[in-house]
């Protein structure tokens, strides 16, 4: 395929996207929300993950090599646009931008997050509530998760549209308007997750629980 | 408007591709009717600014002034358009008229749409019916397909959309949405299929529709209507199948 290289790229860059970074996306944001009931609920749910068999190749291979490829040819690509919103206001073109505005945003969003919590851990720092509660006492922190976990939720359920077009799914006008409506709904029900868990650490109600 | 109205202009100039550009404003008197064109037609006559000084004659490109050969493109008050059909009483004033950046500028207005045409002789924008013996007519089309395959043939190669184009500019070698419409059209032509393959590996090439950004705003700038996106999305399912049949393996 040496002469297909870019398509191979690109194509790759759209697919880890969804498979398995989205994948990964919900199921963090599935563990996280543990606790909403609690914080022991939550601390099972994080050992439960940290339990798992073969932990280090699924980290490596469903996580950091899919998100590092994602993140570097990401920003590639936003490197190659002129963005032209001011021109041309129309609807796809802001999802357009937006979808570049969060993904640099998540580069250091995650790569902060990962620093905190996995390197921290690699470290021999326990990853519980406490320590997610400790961090998000803080309200530029809170501020700061929120705006990480809006845009992981916008940029994923935006990418699910680009992907069905990029792979030839949505073709006509009217299946890919319906795919917006469909990104709009798995964005706000993404958003209500992962917002809801972490408004569940900073509930003192729920540290003891 | 009266008799002694005049129209205003503020018009982005560049005296040769390698010298920065300048605005230079223009008062013209007002005539009924008028476009962009019959404007500069008038500042051609007398080519004097705003400020009453005697100045260069604004260059700008035009050939069939009636929306059909895409050559008198260019951005008109923020967008692209032709300037023909650019009619003056539609027009918010002052008029500001910039050549598209995107391309080369010649001079002034003039734009190089070289790349363009580059692009089309890549994705082998044709259909090959030379043979060293009479191939005889080639299969029939049916005429549904023949009527959408006729919106496709609308494009003039104007350069719109590319103008309007995120990923197309000097970054990038993205060949735009026009050409990759094309492919779409000589692809359903039933004598231009025989050479499907051939069309739809250029387009994976270098600078090929992988690097579409959907955007979408080449489909909202189209002059003719075009349903860019709708073969942009088409091509992209051209793509995947493709891929997937020359990794795999299959008859053609």
């Amino acid at each position: 395929m040496p002469e297909n290289r870019e398509y191979f790229n690109r194509r790759l860059h759209s697919l880890l996207g969804v498979i398995p970074i989205g994948i990964f996306l919900i199921q963090h944001f599935i563990v996280n929300h543990f606790a909403v009931y609690g914080a022991s609920s939550f601390n099972a749910a994080a050992s439960f993950m940290e339990s798992l068999p073969f932990r280090y190749a699924l980290e490596i291979f469903i996580i950091f090599l899919p998100i590092l490829y994602h993140a570097i040819y990401g920003l590639y690509i936003v490197f190659q646009g002129k963005n032209n919103t001011r021109r041309y206001g129309y609807f796809r073109n802001w999802m357009f931008l937006l979808q570049r505005v969060t993904g640099v945003f998540l580069l250091i969003f995650i790569a902060w997050h990962v620093w905190e919590t996995r390197v921290q851990a690699a470290l021999g720092v326990d990853v519980n509530y406490d320590m997610m509660a400790d961090i998000l006492s803080s309200p530029w922190m809170l501020a700061f998760y929120i705006a990480g976990v809006l845009s992981a939720t916008f940029h994923f359920a935006n990418g699910l549209w680009s992907f069905a077009v990029s792979w030839g799914i949505t073709i006509t006008p009217r299946s890919q308007l319906i795919m917006t409506y469909v990104s709009i709904g798995v964005f706000v029900v993404l958003s209500f997750v992962g917002i809801r868990a972490i408004l569940a650490f900073i509930n003192p109600d729920l540290a003891n629980i | 408007m009266s008799e002694n109205n005049v129209v205003k202009f503020i018009i982005t100039r560049q005296d040769s591709p390698e010298e920065e550009s300048y605005t230079e404003e223009f008062e013209i008197p007002y005539r009924a009717n008028m476009n962009v064109i019959s404007a500069l037609m008038e500042i051609r006559r007398n080519p004097v600014n705003a400020a009453g000084k005697e100045t260069a004659p604004v260059n700008w490109d035009m050939n069939c002034l009636e929306e059909v050969c895409g050559a008198c493109s260019m951005v008109v008050n923020g967008k692209p358009r032709q300037s023909c059909t650019a009619l003056i009483d539609n027009l918010e004033q002052p008029i500001h008229l910039e050549p598209m950046k995107t391309f080369p500028v010649v001079r002034d207005l003039i734009v190089d749409r070289s790349r363009m045409f580059d692009s089309l002789k890549k994705v082998k924008a044709w259909i090959p019916i030379d043979g060293t013996y009479d191939l005889g007519p080639g299969p029939r089309m049916a005429e549904n397909k023949r009527q959408w395959a006729y919106e496709l043939s609308k494009c003039m190669t104007c350069g719109v959309c590319l103008e309007a184009c995120p990923n197309v500019n000097n970054n990038s070698e993205f060949i735009g949405p026009a050409a990759v419409s094309q492919v779409r059209l000589f692809n359903s032509h039933p004598t231009g299929e025989m050479n499907k393959e051939e069309r739809i590996e250029s387009l994976m090439g270098e600078g090929g529709l992988q690097d579409c950004g959907n955007s979408q705003n080449c489909v909202q700038s189209c002059p003719k209507g075009i349903p860019l996106t709708t073969s942009i999305a088409a091509l992209n399912r051209e793509m995947t199948v493709q891929s997937f049949k020359s990794f795999f393996g299959s008859d053609k």
